[in-house]
């Protein structure tokens, strides 16, 4: 029995099926509100006010033909988008929601989960070295300086929460508002929520820090001479980031999906839903901006304001408050 | 120490290039050292074409010189001809044409506020500028049945008159594109992240700009105070009331405040326009087909520079010599220099900030007698020789 509920977990809910159908709907929702806020209509055609359109994205990008540049590695080539979906896909599995076990839930999963995270744009530096472009090769150094921009505050602003809570481990995390009785933690919290938010879109590379992919610029970055299938397979990777990280920043800083099945699966839509709205919005509202920008930005903003909130927990836990 | 750079080929097929032109990019890291331009994708042979048509399809051959600025095209060129032909112009006539021209900017304006904000990923204000630009072309088909290659100039006026109904129609727009382009405005200098990605960005100042000989918008956001409509009155703006928009930023910034604050003013000669529009005649009756020998330079203030047209007859309906000078040319040289001692990074927006049209622009260069490559001009009498012979040879036709 527990077996069989392990495979359901790992396979179906919250694994493989459902991210990849969930996240795609997380897709529409963040193209259909950035649509709206650009006053178009967004996707329209495919399913009910377009609902299906990612996915017909992706069977159509499945059916296209599929190049492999004849200066690059081949294997490298062909490998690494495999890896990157892989590695979102095991991201999504350390979500404390319905059924854990010791294997998605143990002292130390939140490192294992940020790390897993972080994967994707390794491969994506990897990706655009070996296809041997001028554009890949801009794209994949700016991927790079770009990490290095946005993952120490994106640490430091996750630490908050464990801090809180005095624990490595998701679930833990998650629990300790409502566990604990101390739930003004969460609005405590938010500066580092605020920047969580910010790096995940670093992460995610989506405007204003788009700059690796900066379509004007670089034409794809890293992704541009990938085509078909593999194209289609980065992009399953990068929604199902967004629902990963979207997700994880929801278990840490809003409070989790406890309740069950039923109850843990509503809060999850819910939750996830509320930070790609924050996504979408950011997406909406701003301009790119320059890779020394975002260097100097995350330097002289993001990570103070998580060591300020950082210190905050710190005197709140020294005094014994928390 | 010699510097190592690389060099970065940016189009003839690139995704900031609207059309095709080549640039080769000296960079060190991701800051910029050189800049070429290599043109020519895009000739089309018009000027060529205009001598073997009569003055009348020549307009309408002229005006697809370009998509955005067509109106320019055809009055720069009807002006020259025009002032051939010694033509006296019904006052109505010249007041619609002008309309049209500013109609004609305030869209060329949008399209490029929407483009720029679109090359440093700011697609929000993209599409709102875009969706605006609808609003003026719906104007533009109202009056001329036309969105795009108006067609409404003709020799010696216009073609299409409006009615009291388009009147208020137009007027009715001028209120809603002030009313958008005040917010434009207010985004544009003030919204950070984009912002951070115009301002500075980009340099010219107003020696090198002159020296450049940069032109229209460019040229005013480097402090160069010049401007066809007011230094050379054509049409009827020899009765308007505006002001010539400059800015000392020297910088895209400038660019952008230079072309928002045009678009009010345009907006305004558009309400003066309408307001003392006279009564009367739209065109010319009478003109003849047959224009008198001589020669004609004819200036004109396009959304994107001024534009010269060169008209040469020889007494006949068909034009010797057509020569145009699109402002593009002018402004390439100069955007090609500003962009050196940015990053990678502002190469879109810098270049789209002279609002290119290569299209425009593109003519051939033939060198005559190149001894490197074994070039040499060839008289008439001797290609038609060459012909007789090549086909004598080949094909065994006697002549």
């Amino acid at each position: 029995m527990e077996t069989v509920k392990v495979m359901l977990y790992v396979l179906v809910f919250p694994g493989f099926l459902f991210q990849m159908i969930y996240s795609t709907y997380l897709e529409w929702v963040d193209r259909k509100l950035y649509a709206r806020m650009q006053n178009r209509r967004g996707p329209l055609y495919t399913g009910w006010s377009g609902v299906l359109q990612p996915v017909a994205d992706i069977v159509k990008l499945f059916a296209k033909e599929d190049v492999t540049p004849a200066a690059s590695d081949k294997f490298m080539f062909n490998i690494l988008p495999l890896v990157a979906l892989a590695s979102a896909c095991t991201a999504g599995l350390y979500l404390p929601v319905w059924h854990l076990t010791g294997y998605n839930s143990f002292q130390g999963d939140l490192i294992v989960m940020v790390y897993l995270l972080a994967m994707p744009s390794f491969v994506l530096f990897l990706a655009g070295w070996f296809s041997v472009s001028p554009f890949s090769l801009i794209g994949a150094t700016r991927v790079l300086t770009q990490l290095f921009a946005y993952e120490v505050p994106f640490f430091l602003a996750l630490l908050t929460p464990a801090v809180v809570a005095g624990s490595w481990k998701i679930a833990d995390i998650a629990k300790y508002p409502w566990a604990s009785g101390n739930w003004w933690v969460i609005p405590l919290q938010v500066l580092a929520f605020i920047v969580a938010v910010l790096a995940l879109q670093a992460k995610l590379e989506r405007v204003p820090f788009d700059i690796p992919e900066a379509e004007t610029e670089v034409v794809a970055g890293p992704l541009t001479e990938y085509s078909g299938k593999k194209l289609a397979v980065f992009r399953i990777q990068k929604d199902i980031s967004m629902y990963a990280g979207s997700a994880l920043i929801a278990a840490l800083f809003l409070g989790g999906f406890g309740g069950g099945l039923y109850l843990g699966a509503l809060q999850l839509v819910l939750k996830t839903l509320l930070v790609v709205a924050l996504l979408s919005v950011i997406r909406g509202a701003c301009a790119r901006i320059r890779i020394d920008q975002i260097v100097s930005f995350s330097w002289r903003y993001l990570a103070p304001m998580s060591i300020v909130q950082f210190l905050i927990v710190l005197l709140l836990k020294g005094g014994g408050v928390i | 120490m010699a510097e190592s750079t690389i060099k970065i080929p940016v189009g003839p097929q690139h995704p900031f290039l609207k059309e095709p032109c080549k640039f080769e990019f000296e960079i060190s890291g991701e800051e910029i050292r050189g800049a070429k331009i290599r043109m020519g994708y895009n000739h089309r042979g018009m000027e060529k074409a205009c001598e073997d048509r009569n003055y009348y399809q020549c307009l309408y051959l002229l005006e697809r010189i370009c998509g955005i600025c067509s109106h320019s095209h055809t009055t720069a060129y009807i002006q020259a001809v025009e002032s051939l032909l010694g033509l006296e112009l019904p006052k109505r006539g010249l007041y619609l044409r002008t309309l049209v021209c500013e109609l004609e900017r305030l869209h060329s304006h949008l399209l490029w506020l929407g483009v720029a904000a679109h090359e440093v990923g700011f697609d929000t204000l993209f599409m709102y500028t875009w969706r605006d630009r609808e609003l003026v072309m719906n104007i533009l088909e109202e009056i001329s049945g036309n969105r795009v290659n108006y067609a409404i100039n003709t020799v010696g006026g216009v073609r299409r008159d409006i009615t009291a109904e388009q009147r208020k129609k137009i007027l009715d727009l001028t209120k809603v594109v002030r009313e958008r382009v005040a917010y434009y405005a207010n985004i544009g200098t003030n919204e950070p992240s984009f912002m951070a990605r115009i301002q500075g960005v980009g340099k010219m100042s107003t020696e090198r700009a002159i020296e450049k000989c940069a032109v229209g918008p460019f040229a005013r956001a480097s402090n160069v105070d010049r401007d066809v409509r007011r230094d050379d009155p054509y049409a009827a703006y020899g009765d308007l009331e505006f002001k010539v928009i400059t800015s000392d930023s020297c910088d895209i910034l400038g660019r952008v405040v230079v072309r928002v604050l045009e678009m009010v003013e345009s907006c305004k000669m558009i309400d003066q326009l309408l307001d003392k529009l006279p009564e009367g005649e739209i065109a010319v009756q009478k003109v003849p087909r047959r224009v008198p020998a001589g020669a004609a330079v004819s200036r004109y203030e396009a959304p994107r520079g001024e534009d010269v047209h060169y008209v040469r007859s020889n007494g006949t309906d068909k034009p010797e010599r057509v020569k145009v000078r699109a402002p593009t040319l002018c402004n390439l040289e100069a955007a090609a220099e500003s962009v050196v001692g940015s990053y990678v990074a502002d190469i879109p927006i810098a270049i789209a900030s002279i609002d290119p049209c290569f299209s425009c622009t593109d003519r051939t260069t033939v060198l005559l007698n190149d001894r490197r490559r074994g070039v040499r001009m060839a008289t008439w009498e001797e290609l038609r020789r060459h012909g007789v012979d090549w086909y004598r040879q080949n094909k065994g036709i006697r002549f």
